[in-house]
C-alpha cells in the first residue's frame, strides 16, 4: 500500500512549488549591487604558442574596467587536480599545469586566453574583439593513438609524452589472465568506442564573484554541485584564501550530471578579479562556451576479450582501453577510468580472472572527467556487448548465458578489488522477464516484420559501485580528498528542525527525501523539518553530490546526527517523566515511559531543551542541535537488468525505442516516485548515448559540435514511456538506511541494451552484424545493413 | 536606448533598452523576472518559453523592442490568484514533472499554449510539440504523463512508479 508520509512515501516535492512558479534561485538568478561582467576571450584553435597578447585597444573600448591575461595571474596556482593514479611501474601519474587563463600555449578549442571585464556583458564581449592574439598554430593532436606515437606533437611540452598513465589491474593477475585465455575453449573480442558525450544540463555554468574590502571576505556563488569542494580547493591550491575567509553558494542549481563537480578556471577567475576590480563580477556561460569549457565525457577505445570454457563458464576477461583525458587534468579525471571503471568489471559475473589494461592519454580537446556514471556505464557496457557477441558465436541465447554465470552468493569478492555486500541477479533478471514481457517479443517481432519493420530485442544487466566512498580506501587509491559527508540536525524550541547538510540537490529532490527520513525517525510531520543545502557558510563541511552518494553518505550522517538528537531527547524526557532513561521510548513524535500512559510531546521537549527552568542542566547542556559525520565502510552495489526492444526502418537504417524496460535493485527506497524519476532520467541519457549524442572533433581539433544544432539532444518524441521496477530489494548491509543509490543507473544500464537490440534486429534480417558503435545514427545502421 | 512598453502578467512594464535586447533579457534584467530561463543560444532548448499576445514565444528570439504593446505572461503570471498552483503546475507536482526545475517554466508555457490549441492531446501529439523544449532530467516520461493528467485524462495506465 502506498504510504502517506516518511520513508516509502511518494511525498510530492516541497521545492516544485518554487520552480513552477519562476521563484527559483538559480545563480545567474543573482545580481549584485555594483556587479560588472567578465566575457572569455576562448581560443578558436586547439594547440598553438601565443606570441603575443594585445589588450590595448580594447582598454580603451566604452565600459571596459579592466582586461586580465596570464601575466595577470602571476602567483595564482594551478587548477588543481583531485586524484593521482599510480600506473602499473609504481610511476605517480604525469600532471600538466593548468593556469586560469592559458599560459604560453593553448592546448584546446575554447581554453581561455583573456577576460574582459565591463559594466555590460555586451560591452565586454564588443571590447573582447578588440584583442589581438598572435598564435602559432601547432599540429595538434586529436586521435589517441596517434597521441601515444613517438613523434607525435605533445600537449604538454615539459611532460615526456602524451601518455598521463599506463594502468594495469589487477597487475598481479596478469599471469594468470594470459594462461586461462591460452586454455580457454573459446575467446570472444570486441573492438568497440564509448562515444565522447557532452552532460549537458539544461542550467549553462553560472559564477559570480564578491569581495568585501571592509572584512577581506570573499563569496562565489557559483553552479556546483559541491561547494564545500570548490572552497577547499580554489582557496587552498588556486587563490590562497583560507576557508574562513571565503564563502561559496551553490544556490538552486539546474542539473550537473557530473560535469558541474569540478573546480573551474571561471570561478577562480571571478573570485580573483572581483577583488582586483574592487566590485563584484559575474560570468554566465553561453551554451556555446558551456560546449567548449565544461568537462566531457566517456571517450574510451577498447579492446575487450572474454574467455569461456567448454560449458560456456566465464574463465578470465581482459580489456584495453584508451582514455581521452582532453588538454588537462579535471578535478577527477584521473579515477573515472581506473578506480571507477576497472573495479566494475566483474559485472554480475563468476569471472575468476580479470585484467584490465588503460592507457589515459593528453589530446588537443576539452578535458573529460566524470559524467552520470562515469567510468561504470563505460565498464557495463563493453562487458555486456561482449556477452552478447560470445552468445552470438556460440548459438546460445544472451540471457541464459548471463544467468549461468551470474554471482549468487554475497558478500561475494570480485577479482579487481571490490566486496559486493548484496544483490541478486536472478530475482532482478526474473522481474525484468515479467515486466518486459519477454514471452511476447517473438509476437511483437512478427507484428512489426507485418508492417515492414525489423525489430529487435536487447537484454543486459549491469552493477554499479556507489555511495562514493570509504576515505582510508581512495586514500590509498590517489585521492586527495576524503568522501565523508556531514550533517548538523538544529531543532528549534517549538520543535520543528532544521538539516543543514553537506549533500547538494540539484534536481533530486533531497529537501523532500532527506526530510522524510527524519519525519520517520521521530514520527513528526515532514512540514516540521527543513533541509538546508549548498552554502559553505551555513552547512558542516561536505563533500557534495555526485556517484550516488547522497542518500547512502548524506543520508547516514544525516541519521547519524538525528539519532544523537534522539538520546539527547530521551535524556530530557527522562527528566521532564521523573523516570529512568532506559525506559523511555520515542513513537510517533512522543516520548513515554515503558508500559505506563505516562508521556511528553516532542515539543515539551524541545521548548524544554530551550527554556531550562525544569532541566537535567547538571548533566547535559541545554539546547538540542547536533553534528554527525558519516565515512562509509565500503560501497554499495545497485544492480539491475534492462530490456530494450526497438524497431528499425530497412530503408532508412532510423531506429525507434519501442518498449524499455527497468528492474533495478537499489535497495531500500526513500521516496519511489523520486526514484523513478532518477531511473527515467538515468535511461534517457543513456538512449541519447546510444542513438543521437556525440561529441565530435575533426582532425585539426575543431569542435564540430558546439550548440544544440549540432549536438543531438534528446527530445521527447526520441523517448517511449518507461516500464521501470524498484521492488527488488536487497538492502545495503553496511549503512544505517540499507540504501545503495539510484542516480546513474539509467544512463549505466540502457546503452548495451539499446544496441544490443539494434543488432538483434539486424541479425533478424539475415545480417551478419555483432556490434555497431554508438550513436546508432540512421547512417551507421543503414551501412550496417549493406 | 530605446524606451519599449508592454502589459506583462497583467501590469504595466517599461524600461530603455538596445535595439540588440532580447525579450528574455528584457523580463530578466530590466524586469527581475527571472523565471525565465536562458539554456541556449539557438533558440532550441525552450527554457525561455513565454506567451505574446496569446502565442508561445521563445524570448530568446524576439527583440525586446518587437514586444512593444504587446501583452507578455511568464510563468511568474500562471499561479492561480489565491498563489496557489494552476492545473499544469498541480499536475507537474502531482506526476513529478520536474526535477532540477530549469527548463520547468518554458515546459509548463508551452503545454498551457497546447492544451489551449489542443485539449485533449494524444501522447504523440504532447511528445511533437515539445520539439522545442529540451529536458535533461526526467527522460520526459514524467513531462507527457503530466501533461496529458492536465488535459483531464486518465493517466493511470501509464506506468506510475
Amino acid at each position: 500500500m502506498p504510504k502517506d508520509g516518511g520513508i516509502g512515501a511518494s511525498s510530492k516535492r516541497r521545492e516544485d512549488i518554487r520552480f513552477l512558479t519562476g521563484e527559483g534561485n538559480y545563480t545567474d538568478d543573482i545580481n549584485l549591487r555594483g556587479q560588472a561582467y567578465v566575457f572569455f576571450l576562448r581560443s578558436d584553435i586547439a594547440h598553438g604558442t601565443i606570441n603575443s597578447i594585445d589588450t590595448s585597444a580594447a582598454e580603451g573600448m566604452p565600459g571596459v574596467v579592466k582586461v586580465f591575461t596570464a601575466a595577470d595571474f602571476e602567483g595564482v596556482g594551478s587548477i588543481p587536480c583531485g586524484w593521482q593514479v599510480t600506473d602499473k611501474h609504481g610511476e605517480v601519474m604525469q600532471e600538466p599545469a593548468h593556469p586560469v587563463l592559458a599560459s604560453g600555449k593553448v592546448r584546446h578549442v575554447g581554453e581561455p586566453m583573456a577576460a574582459v571585464v565591463a559594466e555590460t556583458l555586451e560591452q565586454a564581449r564588443d571590447a573582447a574583439e578588440a584583442i589581438e592574439v598572435d598564435i602559432s598554430e601547432l599540429p595538434a593532436v586529436v586521435d589517441m593513438k596517434n597521441a601515444l606515437k613517438p613523434d607525435a606533437p605533445k600537449v604538454h611540452d615539459d611532460l615526456k609524452s602524451n601518455l598521463c598513465y599506463d594502468w594495469g589491474f589487477v597487475e598481479e593477475n596478469k599471469a594468470a589472465v594470459e594462461d586461462a585465455f591460452q586454455k580457454a575453449a573459446h575467446v570472444t573480442t570486441l573492438e568497440l568506442r564509448n562515444n565522447r558525450l557532452v552532460a549537458n544540463p539544461m542550467e549553462p555554468r553560472v559564477a559570480v564573484g564578491d569581495f568585501a574590502r571592509g572584512t577581506g571576505d570573499h563569496t562565489l556563488y557559483t553552479t556546483s554541485q559541491n561547494p564545500h569542494v570548490i572552497r577547499l580547493l580554489m582557496g587552498a591550491f588556486v587563490l590562497g584564501i583560507p576557508e574562513h575567509k571565503l564563502r561559496v553558494v551553490a544556490p538552486d542549481v539546474g542539473g550537473g550530471f557530473g560535469t558541474k563537480i569540478f573546480h573551474y578556471q571561471e570561478e577562480a577567475f571571478v573570485t580573483f578579479a572581483a577583488k582586483a576590480c574592487n566590485r563584484p563580477i559575474k560570468w554566465t556561460s553561453s551554451r556555446t562556451e558551456a560546449f567548449m569549457s565544461d568537462a566531457h565525457g566517456r571517450d574510451h577505445v577498447t579492446t575487450i576479450q572474454l574467455a569461456l570454457d567448454a560449458e560456456n563458464n566465464f574463465t578470465a576477461l581482459r580489456t584495453d582501453t584508451h582514455a581521452n583525458m582532453g588538454a588537462y587534468l579535471s578535478t577527477f579525471a584521473p579515477s573515472v577510468p581506473t578506480w571507477l571503471h576497472g573495479t566494475l568489471m566483474a559485472g554480475n559475473y563468476r569471472t575468476p580472472l580479470i585484467y584490465v589494461n588503460v592507457k589515459a592519454v593528453f589530446t588537443n580537446t576539452v578535458p573529460v572527467d566524470a559524467y552520470r556514471g562515469a567510468g561504470r556505464p563505460e565498464a557495463t557496457f563493453q562487458l555486456e556487448r561482449v556477452i552478447d557477441k560470445a552468445a552470438i558465436e556460440l548459438g546460445v541465447d544472451a540471457v541464459a548465458l548471463r544467468r549461468q554465470n551470474f554471482i549468487t552468493e554475497f558478500p561475494y569478492a570480485t577479482p579487481v578489488a571490490v566486496e559486493y555486500d548484496t544483490g541478486d541477479y536472478v530475482a532482478t533478471m526474473d522481474k525484468l522477464t515479467e515486466i518486459a514481457d519477454l514471452a511476447g517479443f517473438d509476437a511483437r517481432r512478427k507484428e512489426s516484420e507485418a508492417r515492414g519493420k525489423l525489430r529487435g530485442l536487447g537484454v543486459n544487466c549491469y552493477i554499479e559501485a556507489c555511495g562514493i566512498a570509504p576515505s582510508k580506501l581512495v586514500g590509498q587509491l590517489g585521492a586527495r580528498a576524503g568522501l565523508f559527508e556531514s550533517a548538523t540536525v538544529r531543532v528549534n524550541a517549538t520543535g520543528g528542525l532544521v538539516v543543514m547538510t553537506g549533500s547538494h540537490s540539484h534536481g533530486q529532490g533531497h529537501e523532500t527525501s532527506f526530510a522524510q527520513v527524519v519525519a520517520s525517525m521521530i514520527g513528526i510531520d515532514e512540514n516540521m523539518i527543513e533541509i538546508v543545502h549548498g552554502d559553505t557558510a551555513n552547512t558542516p563541511m561536505g563533500m557534495g553530490t555526485y556517484g550516488s552518494r547522497s542518500i547512502a553518505v548524506g543520508g547516514s550522517a544525516m541519521v547519524r546526527a538525528t539519532e544523537k538528537i534522539i538520546a539527547k531527547a530521551k535524556k530530557i524526557a527522562s527528566h521532564l517523566l521523573e523516570a529512568s532513561e532506559s525506559d523511555i521510548e520515542l513513537k510517533d513524535g512522543a516520548f513515554s515511559v515503558a508500559g505506563t500512559d505516562k508521556s511528553v510531546a516532542w515539543g515539551d521537549v524541545t521548548l524544554a531543551a530551550y527554556v531550562p527552568h525544569n532541566y537535567p542542566l547538571d548533566d547535559i547542556e541545554p539546547g538540542l542541535e547536533e553534528t554527525a559525520f558519516y565515512d562509509p565502510s565500503n560501497f554499495t552495489y545497485p544492480s539491475g537488468a534492462y530490456a530494450c526492444e526497438v524497431e528499425v526502418d530497412r530503408d532508412t537504417g532510423q531506429v525507434t525505442i519501442e518498449r524499455f524496460a527497468a528492474a533495478d535493485d537499489f535497495g531500500n527506497i526513500i521516496n519511489p516516485m523520486i526514484v523513478s524519476g532518477q531511473v527515467h532520467g538515468g535511461i534517457a541519457q543513456g538512449i541519447g548515448q546510444a542513438l543521437l549524442e556525440n561529441c565530435a572533433y575533426d582532425e585539426n581539433g575543431q569542435l564540430l559540435s558546439a550548440s544544440y544544432m549540432d549536438y543531438a539532444m534528446p527530445r521527447a518524441y526520441d523517448m517511449p514511456f518507461f516500464n521501470v521496477d524498484h521492488s527488488c530489494q536487497t538492502p545495503c548491509t553496511h549503512n544505517p538506511l540499507g540504501v545503495k543509490g539510484c542516480g546513474e543507473a539509467g544512463a549505466i544500464g540502457s546503452p548495451p541494451a539499446v544496441v544490443g537490440a539494434v543488432v538483434d534486429a539486424l541479425r533478424s534480417a539475415g545480417k551478419d552484424v555483432t556490434h555497431i558503435d554508438m550513436p546508432l545514427s540512421p547512417s551507421r545502421v543503414w551501412a550496417a545493413m549493406q | 536606448m530605446t524606451q519599449v512598453s508592454m502589459t506583462v502578467n497583467g501590469k504595466q512594464a517599461s524600461g530603455d533598452v538596445e535595439g540588440r535586447t532580447l525579450l528574455v533579457q528584457f523580463l530578466r534584467d530590466a524586469q527581475g523576472l527571472t523565471g525565465s530561463h536562458v539554456g541556449c543560444d539557438t533558440s532550441q532548448c525552450g527554457a525561455c518559453v513565454v506567451h505574446v499576445d496569446g502565442q508561445a514565444v521563445k524570448a530568446c528570439t524576439m527583440l525586446a523592442l518587437e514586444a512593444e504593446g504587446a501583452q507578455v505572461s511568464t510563468i511568474e503570471g500562471q499561479a492561480n490568484a489565491d498563489g496557489s498552483l494552476n492545473v499544469i503546475q498541480q499536475a507537474f507536482q502531482d506526476h513529478h514533472g520536474l526535477q532540477c526545475g530549469f527548463c520547468t517554466p518554458g515546459m509548463v508555457m508551452s503545454a498551457a499554449a497546447l492544451l489551449k490549441d489542443n485539449p485533449k492531446p494524444t501522447e504523440a501529439d504532447v511528445r511533437d510539440y515539445l520539439e522545442g523544449n529540451i529536458c535533461r532530467c526526467t527522460g520526459y516520461h514524467n513531462i507527457v504523463k503530466a501533461i496529458l493528467a492536465a488535459s483531464g485524462q486518465d493517466v493511470s495506465a501509464i506506468a506510475a512508479e
